[in-house]
């Protein structure tokens, strides 16, 4: 068929390279009259249905609309944002955006003939040892899409761990209640009995749920309520765990690992978590970056790819894709995980940004978060009818309400700028945890000048006591 | 090749092999098995107490070139296994009919065992296979 026949019908030509001359050639090899024929299974009259859009604009046209768009936007870079519960707005430094940005790195993908890509592979090499380090675990994959998937990996690697003769999980509702249904979703079919988060469990409470059916017990630390976990407590958790026959996983933020003890040295088998507070920015909820470390003795249960350290045969340094028989292009069905792949570009900017603050740097981003939200709280905590949940915590902390979370918001970005925070009687129902309906979830970090808190403070006396 | 066969076991299809001592039988798999499959890295035994089925996988043997599942020649509840290879998974390569066994098995059915091929057996089934 012509190109001015396909026009005719209304196929689009313009970024179709062969001639009318290769398109007739084929036609005649699968014997078909015309383009048309192709088609012919769908009705006629749902070929090409009409939509109802705008004329074409240009270009420049283009850009302007989506600019007033945008506008629209209340972004964290201008307002006061005191939102965290899993995205956390950090201080990124301009070599992480250099480093991710050389065309050697620029792709968001695992290679498939890796060992040709010896700078990719180092990379991925030294986020995992960064990440070991930082988790106190001697073992880190090179990364999952995020800290939700991370952990359902992470339930999936411990019920392999005991070969699937374990079909109990108990989470705890501290687990941030994206992860808590991500694990639920990833582990639909696998009959599995999943409990434990139906109410506000201590530690001490969750060891009693676990029995000799259990795989593993899954905890935060700080938990979504910003809480942390005392050493001992979790130590102790990590024990009655162990005793159990099952494993420990933990989820962690790790710019928290730059003050609290690494869940590795307080007994954990695995430890998960969002990488995106390392170096990657909050972008509307992704590309993030799942973090994923454990200890050696599993490695052949666990998910992900793995980069290891080698020498060629004169002995020269270099980097593989090691462990690849629990992968699915080997193992297909059987595989530990359905993962493949992992958030190259984003573990590169986290390996980047940790290099780029080195230990000291991350403990002095810490304590900052820890003096900033503590100052914060003690503002907040002041002003009338508000109560701070007493429990120790990290950069997060629950506050009581004395008027809906949602409203208090609503006033405080119309009337002040401000982006408040995160409203928990949406994921927290009634019946289990009674006291968060009226509470909202204040973040703070390092980008939270005092005069922001400060503000805030002033601001939430006038939206609830005008 | 010229793989070596132990003659007083029992061999299945897919090259394991079962020696029965009493009401339990011991399981490994054959010289040629563990040829083809060339250096073995890591054995996944299976948990003691486990039951087995005759004819499913019970476990994986992971070599340099491939991870392939071993197939329980006979039913019955794993009652020991060879803890020697975790840390030294070659023996099976060096001793696949010794020191190289897999699990011992308290044997559900013994019967199960008169099914399987005798060593002159399974020299002829190596045979068709071209080896």
């Amino acid at each position: 068929m012509a190109r001015a026949a396909l026009q005719h019908e209304g196929i689009p030509v313009s970024f179709i390279p062969n001639t009318d001359a290769d398109r007739a050639e084929m036609l005649a090899a699968i014997g078909a009259q015309s383009v048309a024929d192709l088609f012919h299974d769908v009705p006629a009259e749902h070929r090409f249905p009409r939509l109802d859009l705008p004329a074409a604009a240009s270009e420049l046209e283009v850009l302007r609309e989506l600019d007033a768009l945008s506008r629209q936007n209340a972004d964290c870079g201008a307002a006061p944002c005191f939102l965290g519960a899993g995205s956390y707005r950090h201080f990124i430094p301009s070599v992480v955006d250099y480093v991710i940005s050389r065309s050697e790195f620029a792709t968001a993908y695992t290679p498939y003939q890796p060992e040709i890509s010896q700078g990719t592979l180092q990379a991925i090499f030294e986020y995992q040892s960064m990440i070991a380090r930082l988790t106190g675990m001697e073992v880190s994959n090179a990364s999952h899409y995020d800290g939700a998937t991370a952990t359902a990996e992470a339930v999936i690697m411990a019920l392999n761990v005991a070969q699937g003769s374990r079909r109990r999980v108990v989470l705890s509702a501290g687990v941030h209640p994206h992860y808590r249904e991500v694990v639920r979703t990833y582990t639909q079919g696998m009959r599995l009995e999943i409990l434990g988060d139906d109410e506000d469990k201590r530690p001490a409470e969750l060891a009693r749920l676990c029995d000799a059916t259990t795989g593993c017990v899954v905890v935060q630390n700080p938990d979504f309520f910003g809480r942390v976990v005392a050493p001992a407590d979790l130590a102790a958790l990590a024990k009655s765990v162990h005793a159990c026959g099952a494993l420990l996983v933990v989820a962690v933020n790790p710019v928290s690992l730059g003050l609290l003890t690494p869940p590795g040295e307080a007994g954990a088998d695995i430890a998960v978590g969002e990488g995106q507070s390392l170096g990657n920015t909050m972008s509307f909820g992704g590309p993030y970056l799942g973090f994923f470390a454990f200890r050696r003795e599993h490695v052949r249960k666990s998910s992900g790819r793995i980069a290891g350290q080698t020498v060629d045969g004169t002995g020269r340094r270099g980097f593989v894709f090691t462990l690849s028989t629990r992968e699915q292009h080997i193992r297909r069905e059987k595989a530990t995980s359905n993962i493949c792949t992992n958030q190259s570009l984003n573990a590169l900017a986290a390996a980047a940004y940790l290099a780029a603050l080195g230990p000291r740097g991350l403990a002095r981003v810490a304590e900052l978060c820890w003096h900033k939200a503590h100052y914060a709280a003690s503002r907040v905590g002041a002003v009338p009818g508000f109560r701070v949940d007493g429990a120790e915590f990290f950069h997060e902390f629950a506050v009581s309400c004395p008027l809906a979370p949602a409203e208090i918001n609503r006033r405080l970005f119309e009337t002040h700028g401000i982006i408040g925070g995160y409203e928990l009687g949406g994921d927290y129902p009634a019946a289990g945890f009674p006291a968060r309906k009226d509470q909202m979830l204040f973040c703070c970090t390092e980008m939270n000048t005092r005069d922001e808190i400060d503000l805030l403070a002033r601001a939430l006396e006038e939206v609830t006591h005008a | 090749m010229d793989s070596k066969v132990e003659p007083g076991v029992r061999y299945s299809k897919t090259h394991e092999w079962v020696r029965v001592e009493g009401a339990e039988a011991v399981v490994g798999i054959s010289d040629y098995a563990q040829h083809k499959l060339s250096d073995i890295v890591f054995v996944d035994l299976p948990a003691a107490g486990r039951e087995l089925k005759a004819g499913t996988a019970c476990m994986v043997i992971e070599s340099v070139k491939a991870a392939e599942e071993v197939f329980a020649p006979v039913s019955g509840t794993v009652s020991a296994r060879n803890e020697a290879l975790v840390k030294n998974p070659e023996i099976v390569n060096t001793d696949p009919f010794g020191k190289g066994w897999l699990v011992r098995v308290k044997l559900a059915s013994p019967v199960e065992v008169d099914a399987l091929m005798d060593a002159a057996a399974y020299t002829s089934y190596l045979a068709t296979l071209g080896e």
